[in-house]
């Protein structure tokens, strides 16, 4: 492993983090690990892999332990009649337990206001290997 | 639903690990914190509540409705509310999804369960003391027989205070007031007023009870005698005439909260029960922040216009209002700051605000909510997390929460890269 008990965080931030191999991530499987002592949830989604911080742009909880959801839309008829509402499966969203609030799980953007977004990590694959960098 | 959602449902290890964090990155070990408003589910305890009815109608009453079908039937005698409080499965209650070992933290504490949960989330949120209250018992108001809320709300005062409390002094209550009944009330004050762990009364909102009746005057004249605080705890209640035009629980949430206040504030403010009861202290809980100013400018407005239909009144009923206390929970944080900042100074937070979490609810809030406002001096911070709940109650000030979450029993959050949960199943 590339980060020394003692490191500093600076020799921290620069180290990449093993996360484990590509071939364990089903599809929706994601694990935790902890990078220069912040918890990253690593994600599979439709064969890619995404990383974010644990925290919750809201209140700080645990956004990368929520459960996943497909974003919801209303069914509105030409005339503009609500005739019920209905999951659009390809939006998967991430939404923390805490609260509720909802990102996109595959750009990790809050559903309330794109303009924000949760704090992204670059993942690199190595043969069967995953990397958080 | 594909493999992907399936596959999002996980068991999470400790739901407040990142409090505990945000604890130890502010060091709220440098002041006491006291949670005004905290819960647990009694509905989960009905089998060891109901042997403390007095009534052998109403407990027989109550043990048959959760022999009939289980302790969900409680709510039978409690009354129910339809409710979306998880937001259809997104958000994982606090209450209900913890710690795995959690029963065997209870058991080595020797401690009863809701003892044992709360005091883990108060050790993860860096909370020194909290006011405890029960949940679905926030609907009992609504009982058509007032003889059922008088016989629950002495039964569950009765087993709190002796079963639960004795356990851990980091855990107070305010003792529910079968407000329906003004005499059962009086009588609750004179009985549990020196109990220890009761720091004052609380009186649930959704009901319908004019709260400045005479009928009250002695209710309010034993609590002004003893120095005890009378709190309003709000609720929602989607039957209520108005609200059945609503058809989410986002909108029957956000405005009943606020609504069951507003009326019985009103009544409070106009009929001068600050003027004839001078000493009374009355705390108005989780109606959120923003309502404050709202009512203060509808009041003041209409008064100024119509002072002889108040002639009890001698300062505007925002003076009134002032002198009262809030807890924090859920705030609004989503005006911009300067317009915060008016309304904090408007309500006079900074001796009247008490912090609430609310936890394990649905939109607790976390201690940092307050703590990071960024218009606040450390003085005011101390006060509003601690320090003006402290003077309000009488209660210590030293601190008992861990001072980190290494003293919590979690592992350190920084060091070698170690997993601290798979979800690869």
């Amino acid at each position: 492993m590339p980060v020394s008990e003692n490191g500093t965080a600076q020799e921290v931030a620069a180290a990449r983090v093993l996360v484990g191999s590509a071939s364990d991530f089903r599809e929706g499987d994601r694990k935790l690990v902890q990078v220069a002592g912040r918890t990253v949830g690593v994600f599979r989604v439709e064969g890619r892999f995404y990383a974010y911080e644990n925290t919750c742009l809201h209140q700080g909880g645990p956004v990368c332990e929520g459960r996943y959801f497909p974003k919801m839309t209303a069914v509105v008829t030409g005339d503009g009649r609500v005739l019920g509402e209905k999951y659009d499966e390809s939006e998967p969203h991430l939404v923390c337990p805490w609260h509720g609030w909802e990102f996109d799980l595959r750009t990790g953007e809050f559903c309330g206001d794109r303009s924000k977004k949760l704090r992204s990590y670059t993942v690199e694959t190595e043969g069967d290997e995953v990397y958080v960098a | 639903m594909s493999e992907l959602y399936d596959r999002g449902k996980i068991q999470i290890e400790n739901l407040l690990r990142n409090a505990r964090a945000q604890a130890d990155q502010r060091g709220f070990d440098r002041f006491p914190i006291v949670d005004v408003d905290s819960h647990h589910y009694e509905d989960r305890r009905w089998d060891e509540i109901i042997p403390y009815i007095e009534d052998d109608g109403i407990r027989d009453w109550a043990r048959a409705m959760t022999e009939r079908s289980g302790k969900a039937a409680a709510t039978t005698i409690t009354t129910a509310q339809v409710g979306n409080q998880e937001v259809s499965g997104r958000i994982l209650r606090a209450g209900r999804n913890q710690l795995a070992d959690l029963r065997d933290l209870s058991a080595e504490q020797r401690k009863h369960d809701d003892v044992a949960r709360m005091l883990w989330a108060m050790d993860m949120m860096g909370i020194d003391y909290t006011i405890m209250f029960p949940t679905p018992m926030l609907h009992l108001s609504l009982h058509p027989a007032a003889e059922v809320e008088v016989a629950l709300a002495r039964a569950y005062t009765r087993w709190l205070t002796e079963e639960l409390l004795p356990q851990d002094d980091r855990i107070r209550t305010l003792a529910y007031l079968p407000f329906n009944d003004p005499e059962a009330s009086l009588r609750m004050i004179e009985e549990f007023g020196d109990t220890p762990g009761v720091v004052g009364f609380m009186v649930t909102s959704i009901r319908y009870r004019p709260v400045h009746a005479n009928e009250y005057a002695p209710v309010y004249a034993a609590l002004q005698e003893r120095g005890l605080p009378l709190a309003f705890h709000a609720a929602y209640n989607w039957h209520e005439q108005s609200m059945t035009q609503l058809n989410k629980f986002i909108s029957a949430h956000a405005l009943g909260f606020s609504f069951c206040n507003i009326i019985h504030m009103t009544n409070m403010i106009v009929n001068g029960i600050p003027e004839r009861f001078p000493g009374l202290k009355l705390a108005w809980v989780e109606s959120g922040l923003a309502w404050i100013p709202f009512l203060m400018q509808r009041l003041d407005n209409e008064y100024l216009m119509r002072t002889s239909e108040a002639p009890l009144l001698k300062r505007l009923p925002s003076d009134y209002m002032r002198d009262m206390y809030f807890s924090t929970q859920p705030m609004e944080r989503t005006a911009p700051t300067g317009m915060m900042r008016e309304s904090f100074e408007m309500m006079n937070a900074e001796n009247t605000l008490l912090y609430s979490s609310d936890y394990p609810h649905w939109d607790f809030d976390v201690p940092s909510v307050i703590y990071d406002l960024p218009f606040l001096t450390d003085r005011a911070r101390h006060k509003i997390l601690g320090g003006n709940a402290c003077e309000l109650f009488g209660l210590p000030t030293d601190k008992r929460a861990p001072a980190s979450a290494a003293e919590a029993g979690l592992a350190p959050m920084v060091g070698e890269a170690v997993p601290v949960a798979s979800t690869l199943s």
